[in-house]
């Protein structure tokens, strides 16, 4: 039973593997003439300077948790659309719910003013 | 391919209590943004409407009026519409009716009059008839969660003030801790039988104890991972830390409907789980299953910590929440008994018996801590009904009745309740646990009798504010508690047809 699970290890050390290949080769085949600003972390932008711990408005939050919300419509709605004429009407009402409910979230959220940003 | 089915084959006709409650929450949730709030009694109506809609269509399918012509399952069998679900469905749906009943008033002068309240109340409510009809793993857990978020958010519901904003954090730290056990199980329990429809566990559970096949201690795993997240939600020693902290911060209507919702789901997933998925996993010759011994152990500890620890409390709340520990250990005496095959069903019987008569009787007190409640949530100590029965006799007469139901005094139907409890663990030959059991009954009857001493024999003011629905929900807390305990039958004849067995 155990060994069922032989491709999933495979898989693993091929994914090692290939990180390890990824990240070297440039090392190995490319020129490599560093400089400071080519090893500072970002190397356009802002410096990565401060306390990682610090006081973000929750209201970036409210968005994140929104975003969530349509991310995973789409995520169901994507497949759904392709084969919708397949699934028939079964496919219509199950999508039927999950959209009902997902709309009474989104209104509730809407009235209650979480999409004003002030 | 995967073959798609008809509509007509999700047989949504047999899980209408559930699906009916689900819709009405979600519809209530948009109507309650168009009401003003000095009109939140509409949706308080609302909510209760809905349950009594649900508990009516309950009733009538307990009692075989509707017929289901498509078979007792539903969505490709992830549900089960079986007699077990339906005296689930009307014990909590009395609870939540009581839990809406008791609120009003309570959240109008504590001013934490919100909409959310009601419809939170129907969401966990929906949460638990989900869990009575589950027949999937995947069933059970969404179930619990549905009917543990919402808890989590009433238990904070008195924000900004910090008791309850406390009681709020560690419910929901504690609780999402207790959810991963109960996920880790179902993953456990799924390795080993490959699948997490209940009737195939328990088909494959049948395979592995005939081959004695090397899964079995995966299985073994996973039963006890399932054990501990369960043990969780109804406040089993040694996962109860949490009841007493979140009973006293949490505003007191909530706790009068969660401290008996959270124990029927939580039962209702015990015995779903063990009982109806793997009661044939017996280990080594044994003849009972194996997941006995442990929850005897549970229950053990669950009456000695809840009952000895009640003792000492000086605070009503955190009394009764001890006692709701206590109780818990009392029906886990049943479930343990579930686990020898011959007693399961009386066993099942019992546990539901337990229930009814715990939900009437703990709303009931819980109703009387609240009319005694100042508006900011103080004058919730034992002190507070020194001299009730002067003041307010009726209300002493009433809450006499349920000290009386929660020690197990004959005519009460806590009395009723610990009968059968008792009854199936001696069927099942656990007669340790069930001696236990009745000591602590006499232990506990010191502390609960004390509140009556209190209220009877000692001077003081109390007050208490009895609007006509909490007074109503006092009322019909005080029936039910009397009229289950004079006439027993009516708790053996609703829970008569229970059978869980799958193949046997």
């Amino acid at each position: 039973m155990l060994s069922d699970y032989g491709p999933v290890a495979v898989l693993l050390l091929i994914s090692v593997v290939v990180g390890f290949l990824v990240l070297f080769m440039s090392r190995l085949f490319g020129p490599y003439r560093p400089t400071a600003r080519k090893l500072a972390p970002y190397e356009s932008g802002m410096q990565p300077y401060g306390q990682a711990i610090r006081r973000i408005p929750v209201k970036f939050y409210r968005v994140a948790v929104l975003f969530i919300l349509f991310d995973i419509e789409v995520i169901f709605f994507l497949p759904w659309a392709v084969i919708f004429r397949d699934l028939g009407l079964y496919g219509l009402a199950v999508m039927g719910v999950f959209f009902f409910v997902l709309t009474a979230g989104f209104v509730y959220e809407w009235k209650l003013g979480g999409l004003e940003w002030d | 391919m995967f073959e798609v089915p008809s509509v007509a084959d999700l047989n949504v006709a047999a899980s209408l209590p559930v699906t009916l409650l689900a819709l009405g929450a979600c519809v209530f949730l948009l109507v309650d943004l168009f009401i003003p709030q000095d009109r939140k009694y509409i949706t308080a109506g609302l909510a209760a409407g809905g349950m009594l809609v649900a508990l009516v269509l309950a009733l009538l399918m307990w009692g075989d009026v509707i017929e289901l012509r498509d078979g007792d399952t539903a969505f490709s069998e992830l549900f089960i519409a079986d007699t077990m679900t339906h005296v689930v469905n009307i014990v909590v749906l009395i609870t939540g009716l009581l839990g809406v009943l008791v609120a009003y008033n309570y959240l109008e002068r504590t001013k934490i009059q919100r909409g959310e309240y009601y419809y939170l109340i129907l969401f966990t409510t929906t949460g638990v008839m989900l869990m009575g009809g589950a027949n999937d793993l995947a069933v059970v857990f969404v179930a619990l969660e549905l009917l543990s978020i919402p808890l989590y958010i009433l238990s904070g519901f008195r924000w900004p003030q910090e008791e309850s904003e406390e009681s709020a954090m560690k419910y929901f730290l504690l609780g999402a801790f207790a959810s991963s056990f109960l996920v880790y199980g179902i993953a456990l329990i799924y390795g080993a039988t490959g699948t997490t429809s209940l009737p195939g566990i328990w088909e494959a559970v049948n395979d592995i104890v005939a081959e004695d096949a090397a899964s079995k201690y995966l299985l073994l795993l996973g039963s006890g991972l399932a054990l501990v997240g369960l043990g969780f939600k109804v406040a089993a020693v040694p996962f109860h830390m949490w009841t007493p902290d979140v009973y006293q911060g949490a505003p007191t209507s909530v706790v009068a409907y969660m401290s008996v919702a959270a124990k029927v789901g939580g039962f209702a997933a015990l015995i779903r789980v063990l009982v109806a998925g793997m009661p044939n996993f017996v280990l080594d010759g044994e003849t009972v299953a194996a997941w006995q011994d442990t929850v005897w152990l549970v229950a053990a500890l669950t009456m000695l910590l809840g009952n000895i620890v009640a003792i000492a409390q000086t605070e009503l709340k955190r009394l009764l929440a001890y006692s709701s520990i206590a109780h818990a250990g009392y029906i886990l005496i049943a479930v343990a008994a579930a686990g020898t095959a011959s007693v399961a069903d009386e066993a099942v019987r019992a546990v539901m018996i337990y229930l009814m008569a715990y939900a009437f009787t703990n709303v009931g007190a819980f109703a009387v801590v609240i009319a005694l409640e100042k508006d900011d949530a103080t004058n919730t100590g034992l002190d507070s009904v020194r001299g009730l029965a002067r003041t307010n006799p009726l209300l002493a007469a009433a809450m006499t009745v349920f000290m009386l139901s929660l020690t197990g005094i004959p005519l009460t139907s806590g009395f009723v309740g610990k009968w059968f409890v008792f009854k199936a663990a001696l069927s099942a030959d656990l007669v340790p646990v069930a001696v236990i059991g009745v000591v602590t009954s006499l232990v506990s009857a010191f502390y609960y009798l004390r509140v009556v001493w209190l209220m009877y024999f000692e001077d003081g003011e109390s007050e208490a504010s009895t609007p006509w629905p909490l007074a109503s929900a006092i009322g019909i807390s005080v029936a039910g508690t009397l009229l289950l305990g004079f006439v027993p039958y009516l708790l053996s004849e609703m829970t008569n047809d229970i059978t869980l067995a799958f193949g046997g």
